[in-house]
């Protein structure tokens, strides 16, 4: 509880800086449009949250962001430069600068631990094979896996493998760090333990989080700022700091899903009123 | 000792002039014989005077959800006909149930549709997919030439380790099965000319037929083959689980090519190693040849190989050659383009390793034939 309110505060400081912005985005598979009309900016420290249910088009979001898939309509902005439009070239510069976690992990199988930090490192900078080595152990120690880093990812647990990835993602100390279900698969232990790390993280580096979940443990534990995409209308109905959407929103759908149906709304507000 | 199960039983009586009471009997299971609903719509048709539908379960001794399946039928049937039904004769669990299987109603659109596709439009649809699917294999092709220029060049971004990971597994690994296919094609060669020529006396010959077969096509064709289904479908299934578990895109995100990543090391890696597997196919293939010629035809070792030496030209040796070298980086083109195509399912990665042999085989045989007629127009 006490990093939230950390991130909360700095969070309100950093808000006068754009970092990210979606706008008039439309996102469709073929002819059949999955959600239109998003707009919303990520400010520089915040640690933003895409909720919604399941299959509400989270994952496909996420994609358009870090350049996986086209846009239908609309656009990306990261530092005021449109993603969409520039040359490949520069979108792999601005890449370069993205950190992203991806569901189950998606660490190179055929790869060790170490390899699979190591890559970026390899491709990116000037490090001598024996400095990427220290960096990539340093990684892996970071995420708590020292020891580790002669081991294949088939070779350890799901978490494990989650927190791997995320050595990996942040191998080349990255500006935006992406979190695609974090907490999906791993035990309640396992997915606070992640959530502490993202805190972490989001302190030590500085880095701006986007975090796309439906886990409400995960919203109110890290968020402090997100979107509400609703699968009927297609679009998002509800945007700002999660626990304030808890309290204020007026939408039964939106109160629906962040208080579960209802059962675990007054539990987290009474939480909140705790903490504060 | 333990009572013998009722066989279930549907009855009905008429408790008053609008009721119909179902009278449910013995143990309604799956797996057992079961009373169909349209008994109940009978007894509407038969008599329109029912307004109500009740149950009496009280000889019920089991039910799981056969008999839950009867009830959705008979609730069905009395929405149609406006009959009011009376659940408070069932046991607790199968109201709740029913009433869960209420809750939400049937979405109407969310069934395939039925209706067939007109022949035009089925043909349109079809049309159009192979011009995609064209256009896709041309860009990949396309794509891969690029990726090879950025390697001439030493731009191009792979591991060397992967390079020689893939060369030993497409080259080394696979020498046993070469060996055994191409002795047994050589052995094949032979007996079947054998056969032939022993008519005419020209034994001999045999070493003419296998030597010049197996080095101008079959050793590499077969040497191929036996890639296409060993390495090609590797790659695919390799490539396309890859694209499964988000591996490649976690390249892209990365800015590292997969083309240049995965697809350039397994590329070079089949183009380099299908000359030697060839060559080493052509040796199999004669030997087989010379165990049928000294076993069956009596022929001397030393004759049969000299031979052999006299009638295969280098043409037929650069042929040889140049076959092996389009071969492998079709195969390697086949199985990387269908990995790279995968959807994300276990079902895909099936499909795409099937249709990366199947693109092989065919690429092979095509191949075989242009470069046979350009041979013959030019003469070598």
């Amino acid at each position: 509880m006490k990093n939230t309110r950390t991130i909360g505060v700095q969070g309100q400081a950093a808000r006068s800086e754009p970092h990210i912005t979606v706008h008039d985005l439309t996102m469709a598979y073929g002819s059949f449009v999955v959600m239109r009309d998003l707009n919303f900016t990520i400010n520089r420290g915040d640690i933003f949250i895409i909720m919604g249910g399941s299959g509400c088009g989270k994952s496909t979001l996420m994609k358009i962001m870090v350049g996986l898939k086209e846009p239908a309509k609309g656009k990306v902005f990261y530092d005021g430069v449109s993603f969409w439009e520039v040359d490949p070239m520069e979108r792999d510069r601005i890449m370069r600068h993205v950190g992203i976690l991806y569901q189950a992990g998606a660490l190179w199988s055929s790869m060790t631990l170490a390899e699979n930090v190591a890559l970026p490192l390899e491709q990116y900078t000037d490090l001598t094979p024996s400095q990427i080595r220290e960096v990539a152990s340093l990684k892996l120690s970071l995420v708590g896996l020292a020891g580790f880093e002669d081991f294949y990812p088939s070779e350890i647990s799901g978490g494990m493998r989650k927190r791997a990835a995320l050595a990996r993602a942040m191998a080349l100390d990255p500006d935006i760090l992406f979190f695609d279900e974090p907490s999906a698969g791993l035990d309640p232990v396992s997915g606070h333990l992640l959530d502490e790390l993202i805190l972490e993280l989001r302190e030590s580096l500085g880095a701006t989080v986007i975090v796309v979940t439906h886990e409400l443990a995960s919203i109110f534990a890290v968020g402090n700022n997100s979107i509400f995409l609703d699968p009927e209308t297609k679009t998002m109905i509800a945007s700002g700091d999660p626990h304030r959407l808890l309290v204020e929103s007026r939408d039964p759908r939106v109160r629906n899903f962040l208080t579960r149906g209802g059962a675990v709304g007054e539990m987290k507000r009474g939480g909140r009123r705790d903490h504060e | 000792m333990e009572r013998e199960p009722l066989r279930c039983e549907l009855s009905f009586s008429r408790p008053t002039d609008d009721t119909l009471l179902i009278r449910l009997r013995g143990s309604w299971r799956i797996g057992q014989e079961l009373p169909s609903a349209d008994e109940v719509r009978k007894q509407f048709r038969s008599d329109s005077r029912v307004k109500r539908l009740a149950f009496d379960t009280k000889e019920l001794t089991g039910w799981d959800s056969a008999l839950l399946a009867c009830l959705v039928k008979v609730r069905d049937l009395s929405l149609e006909n406006n009959i009011d039904l009376d659940t408070d004769g069932l046991p607790g669990g199968v109201k709740r149930l029913l009433s869960l299987a209420s809750s939400v109603p049937e979405k109407k659109d969310t069934r395939a549709q039925a209706i067939p596709e007109p022949f035009l439009s089925r043909v349109g649809t079809k049309t159009v997919q192979f011009v995609v699917s064209a256009g896709e294999m041309l860009a990949f092709i396309g794509e891969a030439f690029v990726a090879f220029v950025k390697f001439l060049g030493g731009r191009a971004r792979y591991r060397r380790s992967d390079l020689f990971l893939v060369i030993q597994q497409c080259g080394a690994e696979a020498l046993p099965i070469v060996s055994l296919i191409s002795i047994l094609v050589g052995l094949i060669l032979a007996f079947i000319g054998a056969v032939q020529l022993r008519m005419f006396g020209a034994q001999i010959y045999v070493a003419n037929l296998v030597g010049i077969a197996m080095v101008r096509v079959m050793g590499a064709v077969m040497a191929a083959i036996i890639m296409a289904g060993r390495t090609g479908a590797a790659f695919a299934a390799e490539l396309g689980t890859m694209q499964v578990n988000e591996e490649i895109d976690a390249l892209r995100t990365l800015g590292i090519s997969p083309m240049e990543f995965l697809v350039l090391p397994r590329m070079l890696a089949l183009a380099l190693m299908m000359p030697l597997l060839c060559l080493y196919s052509d040796l199999m293939g004669i030997l087989g040849g010379l165990v049928v010629g000294v076993t069956m035809l009596d022929l001397n070792p030393v004759v049969y190989f000299n031979q052999t030496r006299a009638a295969v030209s280098l043409n037929h040796f650069w042929v040889g050659l140049f076959h092996s070298v389009v071969f492998g980086v079709l195969v390697a083109l086949a199985g990387c383009l269908r990995g790279m195509q995968c959807g994300r399912s276990a079902s895909a990665v099936g499909e795409a390793a099937t249709s990366a042999v199947v693109t092989a085989i065919v690429s092979i045989v095509v191949a075989t034939a242009i470069i046979t007629f350009v041979c013959n127009v030019i003469g070598i």
